[in-house]
């Protein structure tokens, strides 16, 4: 954006106002606020919804519905440890997916394609899980380095075709979601990938040697019990070289200076084209890994369908926004996500309220983050000073 | 020494065309050859006569193997010509023909040597159009004030649930002016974070979409799935018009549809018209392209920008309501995305209302042909066909729109001091 039509934004206060509590702590109560805000508006849209209750008036047995509901929520997410390993197992690709998004964030691109790239991660591992026969840990090593190269290759042409032609993320990554998604479609029906014996879209079993642990196997537990798998390791380490790429490396700036002012970055040298491109790769391969963990590790049990990127490319959207790209942030959101998903399916069995609530209390939260000044308006707080959320979106140029 | 394409360049340039211009018909004449060598090597296969059945028992034939080696060969032609000189003002005119050629040739290929029902496919092709228009509409008003709007797709998913449930309950139309309502509800949510607390749109955008698909799955689940009685609405019967539906072949196409479909129509016409030429026009452009300079000239900026949100909100709400009028039911998630394809029309078709009209009938015709493709099993993945569409947004927004002339101060918020 040409800097004649910015309008000029009110100057942050040089000094928060009269505050009592350090910035961090404001930050921290504003969020746990926020999270606060979800589930009461939640609680609402759920005893407004028993149409029996209410036509009755019966505000008690409302009441229990959204108590009882809560407490399966919770105990679903972390009250046994089935719960936890749940709760990791669903955390694990939006981590994955979430870094992805990130990343992009944090260059200035808006990766609306994870979907697409977690489509061509998790293919390529499957691939090679199933048509290559070598031992345990070079076969994972090879199958996740070949589902990094995957996503990497799916999103580095977005970062390709906005380089060079200019074609905004936002659409060539949505475009390039469905297209994966047919191609996947079609691939798992091909002699190539297709289950003997099948006839619609499943792709053969990755050989045992491919397959990533359990994180909960030395339990000897049943493995449909805690279907949580070393993939939330490999989340973590990447999280942690995220942080470091983000906040040590040359690249890492790089990227930030061309996500805050690609004009600065152009000035200072950088070519913000080599840096998009490069942008996307990374993003891609983020995604792509989180493909890989999803086929390798447990919830898809070795094979490849052609749902298996579900929703993650979407949720992982709504996870960066909640984490502000950071990271930490990102990764703290995954799990959050990821508890109310595990506690969303017990809430479902035991309460028998549907489980798409759990997508009205993440949006709500991501609405109440990422705009404080609301969360503010509602606690009747005080104004301690602009710290909106920085803007994403940098048009469509 | 200088290489190939500097060669090439020197002399593009000496005939007096920008670099982009040169770029652009390079990749066009690339493509063209590309089909060429397509409908050479794949759509001559198939002997005899195709049939296009046309309404009231008209059809006519063509025979498919001569057809694909003409096509072929003037494909190669163009493509040539294109390389070599470009094709100057007819360049966007040239690639429409070949679009329309080669999926002619394409159908034909796939039909022959049987028949099949060619003004059935392009009328259900425009029935298909219809969400899309009414998207796009939604979207242009907005970014065209200055408001990014990524939650067409949930404008329109509470447009379709509102009116399924207002519809089984009380009547259709009463459903309607509920999902416009609603859905105008939330578009003016997303103006008031965005004017007045400044929060990203694409943020705003985005709850809106995850928010409304979790509320109707929620509510279809607790609500609609309890009693059929609030989840059934007797679909919409196509209504002709009198006298223009008997025209041969435009008649079916455009004059058998429902009411929806005429609305869309009409209203492309009145934005355009509107943008174009009215106060509300000129003033809704210049906020979305220098606010500043229009507030100084006394237009109200937040106003006119909350004022043209809320009316998309509007537009999008009926535009849900389609899928009532088409299925008579509310499924989960029923959109299906197709406000995300809205948003690629509206940059596809470059924020016009006609350009969108056209990218928006494209995708509905697509949609319409893959249904018929996969009908007539053609050995082509049906998968092929339904990544077509997708693939084609992709080439044309990479290769034609590209750093296109987007309203300028899409995304920003104003501040009037």
């Amino acid at each position: 954006m040409t800097a004649a039509i910015a309008s000029p934004r009110p100057a942050p206060d040089a000094e928060p106002r009269h505050s009592p509590w350090p910035h961090r702590w404001i930050s921290v109560r504003l969020n746990a606020l926020a999270l606060l805000t979800a589930l009461i508006l939640s609680a609402l849209i759920i005893a407004i919804s028993d149409l029996d209750k209410l036509k009755h008036g019966d505000v008690g047995g409302m009441l229990t519905n959204v108590k009882d509901s809560y407490i399966a929520l919770a105990k679903g997410a972390f009250g046994s440890l089935r719960g936890f390993s749940e709760t990791v197992t669903y955390a694990t690709p939006l981590i994955f997916a979430g870094l992805s998004v990130a990343v992009a964030f944090k260059a200035g691109l808006f990766n609306i394609g994870a979907t697409g790239q977690v489509f061509a991660g998790g293919l390529a591992a499957v691939w090679v899980g199933f048509a290559i026969d070598i031992p345990a840990v070079p076969h994972i090593i090879l199958a996740m380095a070949a589902a990094a190269v995957a996503g990497g290759l799916w999103g580095g042409l977005v970062g390709l075709l906005k380089a060079r032609t200019g074609a905004h993320e936002v659409i060539t990554t949505i475009m390039l979601n469905y297209v994966a998604s047919f191609a996947v479609l079609w691939l798992l029906k091909t002699t190539a990938f297709q289950a003997h014996g099948r006839s619609d879209a499943v792709s053969r079993d990755v050989a045992k040697s491919a397959r990533l642990p359990f994180l909960f196997g030395f339990l000897h537990r049943s493995s449909i019990d805690l279907r949580a798998h070393f993939g939330f390791v490999i989340a973590i380490a990447l999280a942690v070289f995220v942080w470091w790429l983000l906040k040590k490396s040359k690249l890492g700036f790089q990227f930030r200076t061309l996500g805050a002012n690609p004009e600065a970055a152009r000035y200072a040298g950088m070519n913000p084209g080599r840096l998009t491109i490069g942008a996307m790769l990374l993003a891609g391969a983020f995604a792509g890994l989180g493909g890989g963990s999803e086929i390798l590790g447990g919830i898809n049990q070795g094979h490849a369908t052609s749902s298996f990127a579900g929703n993650i490319g979407f949720d992982a959207i709504a996870v960066a926004l909640l984490g502000r790209s950071s990271p930490w942030g990102t990764t703290a959101a995954a799990l959050l996500f990821g508890a109310l998903q595990a506690g969303g399916q017990e809430m479902q069995l035991q309460v028998h309220v549907p489980i798409d609530l759990v997508l009205v209390i993440r949006a709500l939260i991501v609405l109440f983050v990422a705009a404080p000044s609301l969360t503010r308006i509602i606690w009747r707080l005080k104004d301690s000073g602009g710290e909106e959320g920085a803007q994403l979106f940098k048009g469509w140029g | 020494m200088s290489t190939p394409t500097e060669v090439y360049r020197d002399a593009q340039l000496a005939v007096g065309r920008s670099l982009e211009q040169i770029k652009r018909s390079r990749n066009l004449g690339i493509v063209y050859l590309i089909l060429a060598a397509i409908t050479a090597w794949r759509l001559t296969s198939h002997a005899g006569t195709a049939t296009f059945n046309l309404s009231g028992g008209h059809s006519f034939g063509v025979a498919a193997t001569p057809l694909a080696w003409v096509v072929a060969g003037s494909l190669a032609v163009m493509g040539g010509v294109q390389l070599a000189r470009g094709l100057g003002k007819w360049q966007t005119a040239a690639l429409a023909a070949v679009a329309v050629v080669f999926i002619f040739t394409l159908l034909a290929w796939a039909a022959a040597p049987n028949s099949f029902a060619f003004v059935g496919m392009l009328s259900q092709g425009v029935t298909y159009s219809a969400p899309l228009i009414f998207g796009a509409m939604a979207g242009i008003m907005c970014e065209r004030s200055g408001v990014v709007n990524i939650a067409i797709e949930g404008l329109l998913l509470s447009g379709a649930f509102t009116s399924a449930l207002v519809g089984s309950v009380v009547n259709f139309w009463v459903g309607v002016g509920a999902a416009m309502v609603v859905a105008a509800l939330f578009a003016w949510f997303l103006a008031w974070l965005a004017i007045r607390f400044k929060v990203d749109q694409v943020i705003v955008g985005f709850f809106i979409n995850f928010f409304v698909l979790g509320l109707t799955s929620f509510l279809g689940n607790r609500i609609l799935a309890v009693d059929e009685a609030y989840n059934q609405v007797r679909t919409l019967v196509p209504w002709k018009i009198p006298g223009l539906h008997s025209i041969p072949v435009i008649g079916p196409i455009l004059f058998e549809q429902t009411i929806f479909v005429y609305i869309a129509f009409a209203l492309v016409a009145f934005l355009a018209w509107a943008f174009a030429k009215t106060r509300w026009g000129l003033r809704t452009r210049a906020i979305g392209e220098h606010p500043r300079a229009a507030d100084t000239l006394g237009v109200n900026v937040n106003q006119l920008r909350y004022r043209n949100v809320i009316a998309a909100g509007a537009v999008a709400g009926f535009g849900g309501s389609w899928w009532t009028a088409n299925v008579g039911r509310f499924n989960e998630n029923i959109t299906n995305g197709r406000g995300f394809i809205a948003l690629a029309v509206v940059i596809v078709g470059r924020w016009s209302p006609a350009g969108a009209l056209a990218g928006a009938l494209v995708f509905g015709f697509f949609d319409a042909m893959e249904a018929k493709l996969s009908f007539l099993n053609t050995g082509i993945p049906g998968e092929f066909v339904q990544m077509l569409p997708y693939l084609a947004t992709i080439i044309v927004v990479a290769g034609f729109v590209g750093r296109s002339r987007a309203p300028r101060a899409a995304g920003q918020a104003y501040d009037s001091q």
